[in-house]
């Protein structure tokens, strides 16, 4: 079988970020609620190795403990979104063809067409600005998704001929979802699973950037690039570190779903770059 | 073609009724009561219970949608608690930054994702096609605002070339615009070209595998005339999709990226409202964004019929 790079890359840096993220709940080179102002904007030197804030907080450290609040807030819109959004499109395919499946549809396409961004800040404006809230912004808008997906690939599988077999033998269409559709899409939602919570670290940065997530003293790449958006002209590196943080971790998780999806299905392994 | 039309004008409409059912209801349950929080701390409770009639909070939730609705169709998006002075003048200024620069930003999208795309497609596997890919996947996992404050720091601190931000507004001359809003367009733009780019390089792949293709080349057409006259046309109806979600993207984007560059566009508008509480602004705004998305959407569904005449029979 031929290595596949993108997979081994990917995990490699999304591992990174992962351990970053625990490793923050242990150690962090220094305390970023601790406030050093002689010490503020220095360049990246051997006592801080990212340098140092406009508050002299050392950047190292946020970037470790950003790494925790993207990764929290990613995972638990993946999570609402996975939780919702497969049973969804798993009643939908079970119920094919009825109003039921078709209202199912509709309001995916109509949640679809809102632009996700505009309501996630209409959201998090009315309800306050909160990394909680952040999570339900980004969340609701992965539910359509999942569903979607679920839906159509689960909508084939019903089709097979070990499906009729367990319809045959008297099994309820509740049942036949769980233990035959289901197990047969989970590869599909894993490959899914992993660009979702990609676009998941994306927004949260966006939102946090605005100032519509996470609010201080957590920590947080977009937050990070807020501070450092007056700053980057005289400590440009207050801005290429989260920002380098930010794109790695993303291109990573982009890397390892496409890296999953050919080790997945070996039928679509072939000439892909 | 008639009833695709219709059909999908039903589905427009309901989307737009939904649409704005959804942006009321949320505003509804704001806490605070606007007529208070605009009067301040000191007010006395008559001032802010007349201020609820003037501005009509005392009537019943419905009647209220009923009033918000109608006045949008009829151009009036409402009265401004703060400014008082109507949204839709506060709108009119605004909406030629933001519309300019979402399109200004779809232009060098297609621009640049259709050589892109078109060029790793024809050289498939190959060092040409290698590149692209690698720079399609690095291009989708910069943020935006990031690229703007990295293109900030090159092109306007050091070299100078750009300002850093700002508009100077259309009767100061086109080009003078078009030259702040490029920045802020090229930093919208290339994530955006990224995923065209890609979709582009698939969508010609799926086709340019298809038996017709190969019966052109048989019958003597060389890779060129088989490229430009019978699979682009077939590769771009998933390409018009993606264009239609883009323009979604970038006036959402665009949001965020007014921020960076201070363009006085909706997003600020935006931003300026929620800190103000001021409900009526950010509703008819937000409202405003939705129903240019979802007008855009439909304007894709009509051209996919164009392009395909297959899709009319369905």
């Amino acid at each position: 079988m031929k290595i596949n790079s993108s997979l081994i890359v990917g995990l490699g840096l999304s591992l990174f970020f992962l351990s970053a993220a625990i490793l923050s709940f242990l150690w962090t080179p220094y305390d970023i609620e601790v406030l050093d102002i002689p010490e503020k904007l220095r360049s990246p030197n051997l006592l801080h190795l990212l340098g140092t804030d406009h508050l002299g907080r050392d950047i190292l450290s946020m970037i470790l403990m950003g790494a925790r609040t993207s990764i929290a807030v990613a995972m638990l819109a993946v999570g609402i979104g996975m939780g919702l959004g497969v049973p969804l499109g798993l009643w939908a395919a079970a119920q094919r063809g009825t109003w039921l499946d078709e209202l199912i549809i509709r309001g995916n396409d109509i949640i679809f067409a809102f632009p996700s961004l505009i309501i996630a800040i209409l959201i998090t404006a009315v309800f306050g600005s909160s990394a909680v809230n952040a999570i339900l912004a980004i969340g609701i808008f992965n539910v359509p998704v999942f569903a979607r997906l679920t839906r159509g690939a689960a909508l084939s599988i019903w089709n097979r001929d070990f499906i009729l077999a367990a319809r045959v033998s008297g099994k309820s269409s509740l049942l036949i979802s769980a233990e035959h559709i289901l197990p047969n899409i989970m590869n599909l939602m894993i490959v899914q699973g992993t660009i979702q919570f990609s676009l998941g670290i994306l927004a949260e940065a966006a939102l946090s950037y605005i100032g519509l997530g996470a609010q201080p003293p957590t920590a947080s790449w977009g937050r990070m690039l807020a501070d450092a958006q007056t700053l980057v002209s005289i400590a440009p590196h207050v801005a290429i570190a989260p920002g380098m943080a930010i794109i790695l971790f993303v291109l990573g998780l982009n890397l390892m779903g496409d890296g999953l999806r050919d080790f997945l299905d070996p039928r679509i392994r072939v000439d892909r770059a | 073609m008639l009833s695709f039309t219709l059909g999908r004008l039903v589905s427009l409409c309901l989307s737009l009724v939904v649409a704005s059912l959804v942006i009321f209801l949320v505003i509804e349950v704001i806490p605070g009561d606007p007529a208070a929080y605009m009067l301040g701390i000191n007010a006395q409770p008559d001032t802010v219970l007349a201020l609820k009639a003037e501005l009509g909070l005392d009537k019943p939730m419905s009647v209220r949608y009923i009033t918000w609705v109608t006045g949008m169709m009829q151009g009036d998006f409402g009265q401004s608690y703060t400014y008082r002075a109507p949204v839709t003048q506060m709108v009119e200024d605004r909406i030629l930054v933001s519309v300019p620069l979402a399109v200004y930003a779809l232009f060098l999208s297609i621009i640049i994702a259709f050589p892109a795309g078109i060029y790793a497609a024809s050289r498939l596997g190959r060092a040409g096609d290698i590149t692209v890919i690698g720079a399609t996947q690095l291009g989708v996992a910069v943020p935006n605002f990031w690229f703007a404050m990295i293109l900030v720091l090159i092109f306007a601190i050091k070299l100078r070339w750009f300002s850093a931000g700002g508009f100077p507004g259309w009767d100061k001359g086109f080009w003078l615009s078009i030259k702040s809003l490029s920045l802020p367009a090229v930093a919208l733009a290339l994530p955006q070209a990224a995923i065209l780019a890609r979709v582009m390089r698939s969508s010609l792949l799926d086709i340019l595998g298809e038996d017709f293709i190969r019966t052109a080349r048989a019958k003597g057409l060389n890779r060129r005339q088989v490229l430009w006259g019978h699979a682009l046309r077939n590769a771009s109806i998933p390409v018009l999709t993606i264009i239609g979600l883009q323009f979604s993207f970038l006036l959402a984007g665009g949001i965020i990226i007014e921020q960076v560059f201070f363009l006085p566009g909706l997003g600020r508008l935006i931003f300026q409202a929620i800190s103000a509480r001021d409900l009526v602004v950010v509703e008819s705004v937000v409202m405003l964004l939705v129903f240019l998305v979802i007008i855009v959407n439909f304007a894709v569904d009509i051209a996919y019929v164009l392009v395909d005449p297959r899709l009319r029979k369905k």
